[in-house]
């Protein structure tokens, strides 16, 4: 990387970018030939090229959200995107293997360290598709699957077909159905009955080319009483156009079975974030949405659960950050469709500097979900007068004998605060920091250690030399 | 160390200090006692540089500088501490977080690693303080006596050269009050202390070299430690003539 470009990068630690390097490459634009030719060039089953025309057709039918920020929606302009960049011929096993400049890029984001340290397997997204992937032989002994979705596909396509689009099925939004008509990468993962993934598997997204679209889709199924804790990581390099990130997650916890999904989002302030996350949890399993939006332009990300067993537990727990020119509208959805069904939703963020975070949650407990118990706290803390908090809960209680609990509460660090930490030898800043991760900290708590310090120190950047 | 001169002090432009003098030299113990709503807080406050405090006339000069040079968190790093009176709640900050980063940021060779966990483990193990503290959020549900404990170890680890204590010893029970003077008789030889209290028990623990009573934001009596005796017994109407 140029000593120019490493300038422009500013306070963002990952805004750096590669030379564009690439074997295929799309012209930019949306249309039926390019859902056609991206379903070509991958081979793909028929099935899969119908599920995306179908797809693109509900997209360009589709309205835009009218929730979440309307101006900045209507402000994507589509034809501006590439929508499929293949950097590398192949997903490489060893990260000798993998072109320079990506090995490059992955070291500086840590990759290759954290996976010898404390990961069970990665896959590391470079544009479109895997650039490497591996997992430790033991997990794929015990007939553990975790894929790029590219590969899982070809290797498990009736497994596939099986759970594809069944969690968030293309219609229900339109970047759903962006996300189905493009789709590329992502991560599949298989876990069989009974088994128990003790080390974490990592999936890492990294954008580089100038307007770029990633649209990878995941699909995780943990079968019975198995469990699984899955990390996703993601940075983009900072440019003065807008790339877009539309992803597709959707999670199936069997019975008894435990998925974890963290995430610590860190896009540059020029991506659209537009991702739907979606668990369905049946008879006494566990879904936990970890999610962390720290970066981005624009993110909208409600993560949900739908409790479809008995007796089956969500957990969300959310923290967003906006700053100068963000705007973070996150939150959580949880369904109690079955009877003795729970949920816990925490959710925190802080806005600064103009930044605005919204939390949007829906919680919905059906009239045959009886005793069931859920509670929602959403806590925001604003920096300064020019920065924006708002909290658009909604709950739709269909039966009278759910327990339910639910605090809000918005509020600013105190001069005393600040005083009594700066009486102790920190800067403003520093003070600022300090009592910014505490007000996180339930979140990165939950988080491996690694992505907990890491996000501790970005918060700690964050509050630098903006104070005055 | 300390230097004080006709100090007057407004909180929204109403006079709180009215003239304030007092010097404090290194190894000095100093007690001011006074009603509520004095202001000895106020003068605590104003000497660390809490924000709130106007300065409307007189200086302070501290280890020979004028104080309004410094930042809060200057005065810190050059050795003033205050041990607050109300300390602040930090959710979700470890205090063994708290104490590494606020060691690290005010002494100029701060220990670390195992040379920091052994000072640390020392310094609980002289105010019995459990290991479990370290992990609970900085004054987060903390009973009284567990923040004044608090911050006696901040003092103990950050061994200010200039000490200011606002009413540690309130609300102590006798064993507590027998700590925290050990932790003040620890740092006391090498510092000024000022010690802010009502009670004249505190002075069974820690003898000062002056005591001072403070009516309506001046000092209008300076003795030694009869005088707190005294204060105690006959409370503050005989000295209002004085003000
Ligand atoms: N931050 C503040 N804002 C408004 N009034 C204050 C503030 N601090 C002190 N005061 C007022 O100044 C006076 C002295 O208070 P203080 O210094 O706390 O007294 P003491 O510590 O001697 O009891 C009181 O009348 C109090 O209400
Ligand atoms: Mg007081």
């Amino acid at each position: 990387m140029s000593e120019e470009a490493f300038e422009a990068v500013g306070d963002y630690k990952y805004g750096f970018h590669d030379p564009e390097n690439h074997t295929i490459r799309f012209d930019k634009g949306l249309s039926e030939q390019v859902v056609r030719d991206i379903s070509e060039l991958k081979n793909e089953p028929q099935w899969m090229t119908d599920i995306r025309v179908k797809a693109f057709k509900h997209f360009e039918e589709r309205a835009m959200p009218d929730w979440g920020n309307c101006n900045l929606l209507e402000s994507i302009n589509f034809e501006n995107v590439t929508y499929f960049l293949r950097s590398s011929d192949q997903t490489e096993k060893n990260w000798d293997d993998v072109p320079d400049d990506i090995k490059n890029t992955f070291d500086r984001l840590g990759i290759p360290d954290a996976e010898q340290k404390w990961l069970g397997g990665v896959t590391a997204q470079y544009e479109s598709e895997a650039v490497y992937h591996s997992i430790r032989e033991d997990l794929e002994e015990q007939g553990v699957i975790f894929l790029d979705m590219d590969t899982g596909l070809k290797t498990h396509p009736e497994l596939v077909k099986k759970f594809f689009g069944t969690v968030v099925p293309h219609s229900d939004n339109k970047f759903s159905a962006l996300n189905t008509a493009v789709w590329s990468g992502g991560s599949f993962i298989y876990v069989p009955k009974g088994i128990s993934v003790e080390m974490p598997v990592q999936a890492y997204f990294r954008i580089n080319a100038k307007n770029m679209g990633q649209f990878e889709r995941t699909l995780i199924i943990a079968d019975e009483g198995s469990t699984i804790h899955y990390v996703e990581g993601c940075t983009a390099p900072s440019y003065s156009t807008d790339s877009l990130h539309s992803a597709v997650v959707e999670l199936v916890a069997m019975e008894g079975a435990k998925i974890r999904y963290s995430t610590v989002q860190n896009w540059s302030n020029n991506v659209y974030n537009l991702v739907t996350k979606r668990a369905v949890a049946h008879k006494n399993a566990t879904v936990e949405w970890v999610d962390g939006n720290i970066g981005s332009k624009l993110t909208m990300k409600y993560p949900s659960v739908l409790l479809k067993g008995e007796g089956a537990h969500a957990e969300v727990i959310s923290v967003a950050y906006a700053g100068e020119g963000q705007h973070q509208d996150a939150g959580a959805k949880v369904h109690h469709l079955a009877p003795n069904t729970t949920s816990n939703i925490l959710s925190k963020s802080i806005s600064k500097n103009g930044g605005r975070s919204s939390y949007r949650g829906m919680l919905q407990v059906m009239p045959k979900a009886s005793d069931c118990r859920s509670k929602v706290v959403c806590d925001a803390l604003i920096l300064d007068e020019n920065s924006r908090s708002d909290t658009y809960p909604t709950m739709e209680i269909g039966n009278s004998s759910a327990d339910l609990e639910h605090e809000a509460s918005v509020s600013k660090v105190s001069s005393d605060q600040l005083f009594y930490l700066m009486s102790r030898g920190f800067t403003e800043e520093a003070a600022m920091g300090l009592i910014v991760n505490g007000f996180f900290e339930p979140f990165t708590r939950e988080l491996p250690m690694e992505y907990a310090v890491e996000l501790n120190k970005l918060l700690e950047l964050e509050m630098e030399g903006s104070i005055g | 160390m300390l230097r004080v001169e006709n100090l007057h002090v407004s909180v929204d432009s109403t006079p709180i200090i009215k003239g304030l003098n007092l010097t404090i030299r290194r190894g000095e113990i100093h007690v001011i006692m006074g009603r509520n709503g004095a202001g000895k807080s106020t003068l605590a406050n104003v000497v660390m540089g809490h924000p709130a405090y106007e300065i409307t006339s007189g200086e302070i000069h501290f280890q020979g500088r004028p104080l309004e040079e410094l930042a809060v968190f200057e005065r810190a790093r050059a050795g003033m501490f205050l041990s607050f009176q109300y300390p602040a709640v930090i959710p979700g900050v470890q205090v063994g977080t708290f104490l590494k980063k606020s060691v690290a940021s005010v002494r100029d060779d701060p220990p670390k690693g195992r040379a920091f966990r052994k000072e640390l483990n020392e310094a609980m193990s002289k105010l019995e303080m459990d290991k479990s503290f370290l992990s609970r959020y900085v004054n987060d549900g903390f009973s009284g006596g567990e923040k004044k404990r608090l911050e006696i170890l901040q003092m103990l680890l950050l061994k200010p050269s200039l000490a200011l204590l606002d009413e540690t010893d309130s609300g102590l029970d006798i064993d507590a009050l027998r700590i925290v003077s050990k932790g003040i008789n620890e740092v006391a030889p090498e510092a000024g202390c000022l010690i802010i209290t009502h009670y004249q028990r505190l002075l069974d623990h820690v003898k000062p070299h002056y005591v001072h009573a403070m009516i309506d934001g001046a000092i209008v009596k300076t003795g030694g430690p009869e005088l707190a005796l005294e204060l105690e017994e006959r409370g503050y109407d005989w000295l209002d003539a004085a003000a």
